[in-house]
């Protein structure tokens, strides 16, 4: 146990760094703040000095230096001397204990969010909230718990997970396109074929381990969009397909029809039943995963992965058969990702190489990490912090008043996402939800810190 | 013939701006074992920088030397480049050395989303282009229906590129920080012992890597006149992969590696198809990866208990 070490502020120290943070920020600023290049009328690069943006910038970030040297580095320091090895388990038991009970709550909130929200916004006002923030959010979870089974579970860290997004998504595109079938034939069809590219992707690289897997599934993924966007006759290039078939409520179409869905339960036609349609078809995918998951890690094979993750070496000394377990564990995690894209598919009735670029994957395995690498809740918070953080920028409309009428929030949207990703690891390195209930005990049932729990080089 | 040697040339160039990215990926691989993910964005960064540069020089002081242009250029680039470097490896990755193994790269895959949007929120996302620099050419071979030239812009790469890579030879081989980088690459905690400071070595590995990319940023910006805030991500996967084909933490191999990558990169597109030389580079990453990981010049790992 380390010595409680008394925090003390060094006043002139916490100063002299200010200062040079300073200097630092300035001189990176002065030319990418500082001086603007636009193009004037004649088409010609000119610059356009804004001096007054970058002294305010400059004073934010002596601000933060000051503000990191005399608050929060002695607090944390404080908090660090102050916390026994003891004290943090019993701290996350209660965490466990908060969260056991709030879990039946937030599902019982997942399921009336829709209701929540009309009887708030009425119809016409509700169909933004639901899309943009539930399903987004729902996809994105589910993306998460799909991943979290390579990364989180098995331990392979996997940078091109987008790509069986986008086979699932072109899968029912194409599919449902040439040959008419109805989304719940393909459905299950377009998690078949992403698994077997799950297979098909995994079986090469089955020797990699750690940043090198990551960087050839990085490399996997970019040539899968680089093919979508390149095959033009299969797959339409970067126009994409459009006119995708939309799925029935058992036959039953969301339109103005004499049979569409409002006019058969004799209701006013409202594009809002389609979207709560989706909704709830999202909840059940994204339960139907997380369930999947949960069985599977008390099955045999859920404990290989797990195993897998500790120490691959080991694993093979005991017997388990490494190639079957990597590969169950891409293709299992490649089939929810199929299924996420035929879902995305038919959501949005058209698809194009743009929404499967390396950014969703990073943002997926962001979701991952930040949630904490194995925690079906960590992914949830994550996907809800991260992507509703960020689809919030565009209600946030006052900001307008206060920065003049150019100001577009949705402009930071992905520059906030990054910082995010950065402050959320140097805070928490091993993610929001930093406990795991271990899948196998001895006689007591405990909650151990994340730490115990190894990254897995594999 | 003369498309080959048309080719040949071009991929040289082109090669010996991806090389000099390498270095920066293979150095900090080699010294901390992270693969810097922010380090394309970094290099798109510097690329930014030296168009401002240009601009300040030509618009606002009226100076119209190429030489002293491109000095200036080189040196503003170089000396901002590593300041950012420095800065982001203090605020992003130093915080997290030693923790979680997964961290480091998650913090760089979030600070090169961070500043590829920084600059296009700073400075717009339209392409940004200048006139060229240099226009002159040299014709080598003329065969009536195809010329095979080399341009001044090219030479220029050329040369700048040998100097700097001479200077930061003799930098890493016979420099005490060159020693100090080589002891911390074998064992971080032997050389602190032994008196070397390894959180500065580390930190002087970013700024060495960031300013050799400064300058492939700045030949970039010069080659192809144009920049965008979205220019890091691509040649940055591309240098990363000559730095593992030529074995990562090798710097010979980095040079050699961005050479290839390089001529491979020009000839599958003026042989085979242009539309896909993204994805030959790609599948070149996945295949050495996968069949010959420790690369040309790497020592292949051992993996211990």
């Amino acid at each position: 146990m380390p010595e409680p070490v008394p925090a003390r502020v060094d006043i002139q120290r916490a100063i002299r760094e200010a200062i040079v943070a300073g200097l630092v920020a300035f001189g990176i600023l002065l030319p990418l703040i500082g001086l603007q290049t636009t193009v004037n009328i004649r088409n010609e690069l000119v610059l356009n000095p804004r001096p007054y943006l970058l002294a305010v910038m400059v004073a934010f970030v002596v601000g933060i230096s000051l503000l990191m040297s005399l608050v929060v580095h002695p607090l944390a320091a404080r908090r660090a001397a102050a916390r026994t090895e003891g004290a943090s388990i019993k701290a996350a038991e209660t965490r466990a204990r908060i969260a056991r009970i709030a879990a039946p709550f937030a599902l019982g909130f997942a399921f009336m969010f829709p209701v929540i929200v009309i009887a708030f916004g009425g119809l016409a006002g509700s169909v933004k909230w639901i899309d943009n923030f539930g399903i987004q959010i729902l996809i994105y979870i589910m993306l998460g718990l799909g991943l979290n089974i390579v990364v989180g579970l098995a331990g392979l860290l996997d940078l091109g997970y987008v790509a069986f997004y986008a086979v699932g998504a072109y899968s029912y595109a194409l599919l449902a396109k040439t040959f008419g079938f109805s989304f719940w034939m393909l459905l299950p069809l377009a998690g078949i074929l992403a698994a077997f590219w799950g297979i098909l992707l995994g079986f090469p690289v089955l020797r990699l381990r750690g940043d090198y897997l990551a960087i050839v599934t990085l490399a996997f993924g970019e040539i899968i969009r680089l093919v979508l966007i390149n095959w033009v006759d299969l797959t339409g290039g970067y126009a994409g397909i459009s006119g995708i078939p939309r799925p029935t409520f058992f036959g039953i179409p969301f339109n103005a029809n004499d049979d569409g869905f409002a006019a058969v339960f004799g209701l006013e036609f409202s594009p809002v039943y389609r979207t709560i349609f989706f909704y709830y078809l999202i909840l059940c995918l994204v339960l139907l995963t997380a369930f999947v998951t949960w069985r599977l890690r008390r099955l045999p094979i859920g404990r290989a992965w797990e195993a897998l993750r500790e120490d691959e070496i080991a694993c093979r000394a005991l017997g388990i058969d490494t190639t079957k377990t990597k590969l169950s564990a891409f293709a299992i995690g490649a089939m929810f990702g199929g299924f996420g894209g035929s879902f995305f598919a038919a959501r949005q009735g058209f698809i194009s190489p743009e929404s499967f670029t390396f950014m969703e994957s990073a943002m997926i395995l962001a979701i991952v990490v930040l949630g904490g690498m194995g925690s079906q809740a960590g992914v949830a918070i994550a996907a809800i912090l991260m992507i509703g953080g960020t689809e919030y920028l565009r209600e946030l409309d006052f900001l307008k008043s206060v920065f003049g009428s150019q100001f577009d929030p949705t402009h930071y949207r992905m520059l906030l996402f990054g910082l995010g990703m950065v402050l959320i690891m140097i805070w928490k390195p091993r993610g929001l939800i930093s406990t795991r209930d271990p899948t196998a005990f001895l006689h007591e049932k405990k909650t151990i810190a994340a730490k115990f729990v190894k990254e897995g080089r594999g | 013939m003369e498309v080959f040697v048309q080719q040949l040339i071009n991929g040289i160039t082109l090669g010996s701006i991806y090389g000099l990215i390498a270095i920066g990926y293979t150095m900090v691989f080699g010294i901390i074992g992270m693969v810097n993910f922010a380090h394309g964005d970094v290099f798109m960064v510097s690329a930014f920088v030296a168009l401002i540069t240009v601009l300040v020089l030509s618009t606002v002081l009226g100076i119209s030397s190429i030489f002293l242009t491109l000095f200036v250029v080189l040196i503003v680039g170089m000396l901002i480049t590593s300041l950012l470097s420095w800065a982001i490896e203090r605020v992003a990755y130093r915080p997290l050395r030693g923790s979680f193994r997964l961290a480091p790269l998650i913090s760089a895959i979030g600070m090169s989303i961070f500043l590829m949007n920084f600059v296009q929120v700073a400075q717009g996302p339209r392409n940004k282009s200048i006139p060229p620099m240099v226009t002159d050419v040299f014709v080598l071979m003329d065969s009536g229906n195809y010329t095979v030239t080399l341009s001044y812009r090219q030479l220029i790469i050329w040369g700048v590129t040998a100097l700097l890579l001479a200077a930061f030879w003799y930098l890493v081989a016979k420099t005490p920080l060159g020693r100090a980088q080589r002891a911390t690459e074998q064992d971080p905690k032997m050389a602190a012992l032994l008196g070397v400071d390894v959180d500065r070595t580390i930190s002087l590995t970013f700024v060495i890597g960031a300013a050799l990319a400064a300058v492939a940023g700045t030949m970039y910006l010069m080659y192809y006149g144009v920049v965008s805030f979205a220019d890091g991500f691509v040649p940055g996967i591309k240098a990363f992969t000559a730095a593992v084909l030529g074995g990562i933490g090798s710097l010979p191999g980095a040079v050699i590696g961005g050479l290839l990558i390089g001529l491979i990169e020009t000839f599958w597109s003026a042989y085979f198809s242009i539309d896909y030389k993204d994805v030959a580079a790609f599948s070149i990453l996945a295949i050495v990866l996968i069949f010959l990981p420790q690369g040309l010049l790497g020592r292949p790992e051992v993996e211990k208990v």
